[in-house]
């Protein structure tokens, strides 16, 4: 018995050896040939990964991102009609791809898992070696991929992610936020609030019980009790919870007078809609029209929740009907590809993709920590949001936020969000450091 | 051949061979890189394990991602709080998986049939739940538990001083990202293919098999059979742990979504696809769905106008049509058809099918066996 014991482990052991010295020589071909970084591109071409979710919940976010992604490596690689390329302030991008390499791409779905981010991630950087990660729609899942990409040596651009926590206590020295964030709707929104509701407000809030709704719940809190609102309660709502009447009916006997919803997707969907069944609007409350506002908003979600939406205030990163030229180039260009105008997340996405490239033509070279140079307290116009700044202490993009209203008048189901001002980028400018977190080294690594 | 296979030291080697040349074999496929190969042998322990419950008892438990959490969880804790070494978060996460089983399993195991697999499913919604939210100090809720520079760490701290960068997980110094992290991962799976085939082989296997066939027989001929369900469920509960731990150990991170039911739904579709109850089947379930998930979905209209590139222009826009159905975002269309044909045609799942070759190819004369790897008396 005991002889029989021994064999068999001797087995094993003859077994486990036998395969790593089978497979030894694979690890060390693959360290053969030197690389001054990972996925250093060697041939005619380099190689984006975008990853975005293509099922779940931000479905049509990810596919408008992903066109967005296409559109964007055509101009790089001078087809179509330039789009931005042609308003960008900064001139280094020629339309020969980048730094004379055709510019090249993959995809991978999300699903607005982090896991599932990370595992295509992993993918793209370790089979289809890709220089660059971009996408995410939704901030979970960007910061388990910036995180990822810190570890691995690989910039990552995120694309629609909107939690303070993405450029603030998880901020990497490897991850560029084009898009704004919680903060800055509170900063932005806050006096819009106050300018059309009053100073005397009681506020009650409904919050998608996960980080992000925690950092918006807070950033507007703290604006609007800073202009002399008072916060009767902060309800926490369970994510995807689809009913929301249980949660809506105590607000009408709380003494409140403005609901604030702090939700996305789907779940803004069915509460303003259920809101406003409950006949909130019509409703007075301390001898005041009773107001609903919604901090995040999206064209998507407007399409969603219909009429419903009408005159309802929010803030969003960036809205089609803007006037400025690169706003319309863009427009112009992917309503040519696709036949409708652009989202919000196909801007802030478009946008990344270009800045990346522009920088490493800057910069010339693909390498990262000369990348992550060019980037930081980088100062550009022409791509839509006015003058803006990539802020080198926390890589978070300072630009103007849109205040947008609900449109009561729609021409199309396209123009749903009418823009009420655009807050200055003085305004929604904040300190970094208010949120802790470091950014890490930006040390190149091998992979 | 087949004499030789079911000795246990050839049925190993073979095994070894297989699962530590899986760099070789898988290149053609396009699935030869470090994180897809680690997925591979992680989910064949998370599916082998399950099957201890499922294929041997037949309790269907619908909450088997709830482990895979805690096992997760409890691995990166213990990066976070004592050491980068994988072995103390590998048992954290077997140890603490092990405890969740013993707790859930007590309770759900007083019903069997649909109620048990309800029951269980409701303890895992309600761990993604707490870990999505509630707890959200232990599992920093959606974002996920990720190392941070300041976690204390305080053996790694007491031989060394931090560096500037995150730390990787190591195994006494080996890195455990990348192939050295599939190797680690892959002799974890020959270790559990080793536990599995040995409870298969057991009295006690048997004892579970009987109590999948009549239950209440089994209580008539005087045998307490919860102890024995439990048993099983805890096991099961605990593969499911190193599972989760693997994960975190691969990719120090741990996310609410790994506990959703979808994840515990996956698991079940893993073991039905590549046969229940035999021994190998739900590995290759496991590795289908990966397969699927990690490079079907990454195929998009540039890779389809490639692959259809000898086509006349026409032909290969409607082929590029017809297939881009099924790829990208349609990978779950896909696997949807393939399991919807293989439940159909192969109840059995992938391991009747290739009982049914070997039958064929040996001339009919192999008459029945009907469980898979023969069954051995117990020494």
């Amino acid at each position: 018995m005991s002889r029989l014991t021994m064999t068999r482990r001797g087995l094993l052991k003859a077994g486990a050896a036998s395969g790593v010295a089978l497979a030894a020589p694979m690890s060390f071909v693959r360290g053969a040939y030197a690389e001054d970084f990972c996925n250093m591109p060697t041939g005619g071409s380099v190689t984006l990964g975008f990853n975005v979710p293509q099922t779940g919940a931000y479905a049509d976010e990810g596919a408008d991102e992903l066109r967005a992604y296409q559109l964007a490596v055509k101009h790089l690689n001078g087809e179509g009609d330039g789009g931005m390329l042609n308003t960008f302030s900064s001139k280094a991008l020629k339309g020969n791809g980048v730094l004379g390499k055709k510019v090249e791409f993959v995809t991978g779905d999300t699903q607005t898992k982090s896991d599932a981010a990370r595992a295509s991630a992993k993918r793209m950087m370790e089979k289809d070696g890709a220089i660059m990660i971009t996408g995410g729609s939704s901030s979970g899942v960007a910061i388990a991929v910036q995180g990822l990409c810190q570890e691995s040596g690989v910039i990552f651009m995120a694309g629609l992610t909107h939690s303070n926590d993405t450029t603030g206590k998880d901020k990497k020295r490897y991850g560029f936020r084009h898009f704004f964030n919680a903060y800055q709707s509170g900063l932005a929104l806050g006096p819009i609030l106050a300018e059309q509701f009053g100073k005397e407000r009681r506020a009650y809030h409904l919050t998608a019980d996960y980080t992000w709704g925690w950092t918006q719940e807070e950033s507007i809190k703290n604006a609007t009790e800073g202009l002399g609102w008072d916060t009767v309660e902060a309800v926490r709502t369970p994510l995807g919870a689809g009913d929301f009447s249980q949660y809506l009916t105590p607000v009408l006997n709380s003494g409140a007078d403005v609901l604030i919803l702090n939700h996305y997707g789907k779940d803004m969907v069915n509460s303003l809609t259920q809101a406003v069944q409950f006949g909130m609007r019509e409703k007075q409350a301390n001898g005041k029209d009773f107001q609903i506002v919604v901090p995040l908003f999206s064209r998507l979600m407007a399409q969603g929740a219909g009429d419903n939406i009408k005159g309802i205030l929010g803030t969003t990163n960036w809205n089609w009907s803007l006037q400025d030229d690169g706003s319309a180039a863009f427009v112009k260009a992917f309503g040519q590809e696709y036949g409708f105008p652009p989202s919000q997340a196909a801007q802030t996405c478009y946008v990344q993709t270009l800045l990346y490239a522009d920088a490493c033509e800057r910069a010339g070279t693909f390498a990262p920590p000369q990348v992550i140079a060019a980037l930081e307290g980088f100062e550009f116009d022409g791509m839509g949001n006015g003058k803006t700044l990539y802020r080198a202490a926390d890589h978070q993009c300072m630009k103007d936020v849109l205040v947008v209203r609900g449109n009561e008048n729609a021409t199309s189901q396209f123009d749903l969000l009418e823009v009420v001002k655009i807050v200055p980028r003085d305004q929604v400018t904040y300190d970094p450091s208010i949120f802790g977190g470091e950014l890490g080294p930006a040390d190149a690594k091998a992979c | 051949m087949k004499q030789l296979f079911s000795r246990e030291p050839f049925a190993l080697l073979a095994f070894s061979v297989v699962i530590l040349a899986m760099p070789l074999w898988l290149t053609p496929l396009g699935a030869n890189y470090p994180d897809l190969l680690q997925k591979f042998a992680i989910f064949a322990i998370f599916a082998m394990g399950f099957n201890i419950l499922f294929g041997l008892t037949g309790y269907l438990s619908f909450g088997h991602a709830a482990f895979l959490g805690v096992g997760s969880y409890a691995a990166v804790w213990s990066f976070k709080l004592f050491t980068m070494n994988v072995l103390p978060a590998i048992f954290f996460g077997v140890a603490f998986a092990g405890l969740f089983g013993l707790l859930i399993g007590y309770i759900s195991l007083r019903r069997s049939g649909i109620y048990f697999s309800i029951l269980t499913l409701a303890f895992a919604q309600m761990c993604y739940n707490l870990a999505y939210s509630v707890l959200t100090p232990i599992t920093n809720g959606e974002t996920g538990l990720q190392l941070t520079l300041q976690d204390p760490r305080i053996i790694d701290r007491a031989f060394a001083e931090a560096g500037a960068g995150l730390p990787e997980t190591n195994l006494f110094g080996i890195d455990m990202s990348g192939y050295p992290g599939f190797y680690f991962c892959a002799v974890m799976l020959i270790i559990c293919f080793f536990i599995t085939r040995r409870i298969f082989n057991s009295p006690f296997g048997l004892m579970l098999r009987g109590i999948k066939s009549n239950q209440n027989r089994m209580g008539y001929t005087g045998f307490a059979t919860r102890p024995y369900t439990l048993t099983a469920f805890v096991i099961s509960g605990m593969f499911a742990g190193l599972a989760g731990s693997l994960l975190a150990v691969t990719d120090p991170l741990a996310g609410a979504e790994r506990m959703q039911w979808t994840a515990s739904g996956e698991v079940v579709l893993m073991t039905i696809l590549g046969g229940v109850g035999t021994l190998i089947g739900p590995m290759l379930g496991a590795w289908i769905i990966k397969y699927f998930e990690n490079i079907f979905s990454s195929f998009n209209n540039a890779t389809l106008e490639n692959a259809f590139s000898f086509l006349p222009e026409g032909l290969r826009t409607m082929a590029v049509d017809v297939s881009s159905l099924f790829v990208g975002e349609g990978w779950h269309l896909t696997l949807g058809v393939l399991f919807m044909l293989i439940v159909i045609f192969l109840p059995g799942g992938l391991m009747e099918g290739w009982r049914r070759l070997l039958r064929r190819f040996s001339g009919g004369g192999g008459g029945k066996s009907e469980t898979a790897p023969v069954v051995q008396p117990a020494e």
